[in-house]
């Protein structure tokens, strides 16, 4: 494998994280651009598919999507490139301002444009709340939307650990499949 | 050992975070405010508010902020190298499997069925969230409320929902005018 397709591909990591705001699906967009439409390193169908993946694997999208580029290009090495790249820029940034944190947050003024800054962020949360659970209500699933009442009952009211939470949820996915399954053959 | 600890912690975060961003944010909340108490409500929210207006994913930010005050670099490191491990092993895995057997109902349905709970999990920390602006760790009574933060909080929602304005942009502005209210009253 030439270290200069390693190199190009921890840069343009590098390049992509540093600059994306906003999350997984804006960085898989960028990928796209750069990975599909500049570098033809990976037709068009198939980075959708690793997109598919990225999203649908435990973790951090952008890590994931990074670990399926760098593997597709140029294998464990690649790997290693491509997600050096992803989380270096977030590393940085946050050490500098975790330096500068006490000294922050501990000025009045700092604190009240923070304490409006919360606020804007649980709207933001709220907004991605009603966006996604808009979609869960549509597809008319009665179980869905159960499943989806009960699991917040049981995270805001009863504190039970989401770690459980989410396994009891996959649980449940495995015994519609069993449960499918026993209605389908005769 | 410190570093094992928040090696592990973020791993689980890692591993059970399923959808990206948001997904993670009840994770790292239940690790570091509720199991190991490395930060108050409050400064999880300031956390996330960073985490926020920053380049990166929420996961990985909060790995190096958390570490890096808990531990310092080594710290930050460390966490951060808990939190992309299980993708590292998980992700060429699943990219295996995937590509063998394509679709697979059972991976479809399991998928269906954590995407709601998924939802309900970010609403209650969104919730948490909330209550942390408007109450400041207080009881939940009338005459605690932040009414100022209340009304940001409403303005903000309406920005984005309605008029789909850019969330960085939306929170920088709630920031702004929030100072802005306390300087004036």
């Amino acid at each position: 494998m030439s270290n200069n397709k390693l190199l190009r591909l921890f840069l343009s990591m590098l390049y992509i994280s540093t600059f994306t705001f906003g999350g997984g699906f804006v960085i898989i967009t960028f990928m796209k651009r750069k990975f599909v439409d500049e570098l033809h390193w990976i037709d068009e169908p198939e980075m959708l598919d690793l997109a598919a993946l990225a999203q649908s694997s435990p973790g951090a999208i952008a890590v994931n999507a990074a670990i399926l580029v760098g593997w597709r290009v140029a294998g464990a090495a690649g790997i290693v490139s491509a997600v050096i790249g992803t989380i270096l820029p977030p590393m940085i940034i946050l050490s500098a301002i975790s330096f500068f944190y006490a000294a922050f947050a501990s000025n009045p003024y700092v604190a009240l444009v923070l304490k409006g800054m919360q606020a804007g962020v649980a709207a933001v949360i709220f907004d991605v709340v009603c966006g996604l659970g808009k979609h869960a209500v549509e597809e008319k699933s009665a179980a869905n939307i159960i499943l989806m009442a009960a699991a917040f009952l049981a995270t805001f009211f009863l504190k039970i650990n989401v770690i459980y939470i989410i396994l009891a949820a996959a649980v449940f996915g495995i015994s519609r499949e069993i449960f499918q399954h026993k209605k389908g053959q005769p | 050992m410190i570093y094992l600890q928040l090696f592990f912690s973020f791993l689980q975060v890692g591993l059970f975070s399923i959808g990206g961003g948001y997904a993670a944010m009840p994770l790292i909340q239940n690790q570091i405010v509720d199991t190991h108490s490395w930060m108050t409500m409050s400064e999880f929210t300031d956390l996330i508010t960073i985490a926020e207006m920053t380049p990166g994913p929420i996961a990985v930010n909060s790995a190096t902020f958390v570490g890096i005050r808990i531990a310092g670099i080594a710290g930050a490191i460390t966490a951060t190298l808990g939190c992309i491990f299980p993708s590292l092993i998980i992700v060429p895995l699943l990219a295996y499997i995937y590509y063998h057997y394509k679709g697979t109902s059972v991976i479809q349905n399991v998928l269906s069925s954590l995407r709601p709970a998924v939802v309900a999990l970010i609403a209650s920390a969104g919730v948490s969230i909330l209550l942390t602006v408007l109450f400041a760790e207080k009881e939940l009574a009338a005459e605690h409320v932040n009414w100022a933060g209340a009304a940001i909080f409403l303005a903000a929602f309406a920005l984005l929902r309605k008029l789909k304005w850019n969330p960085v942009l939306v929170m920088a502005l709630c920031g702004i005018s929030y100072l802005g209210i306390n300087l004036i009253i």
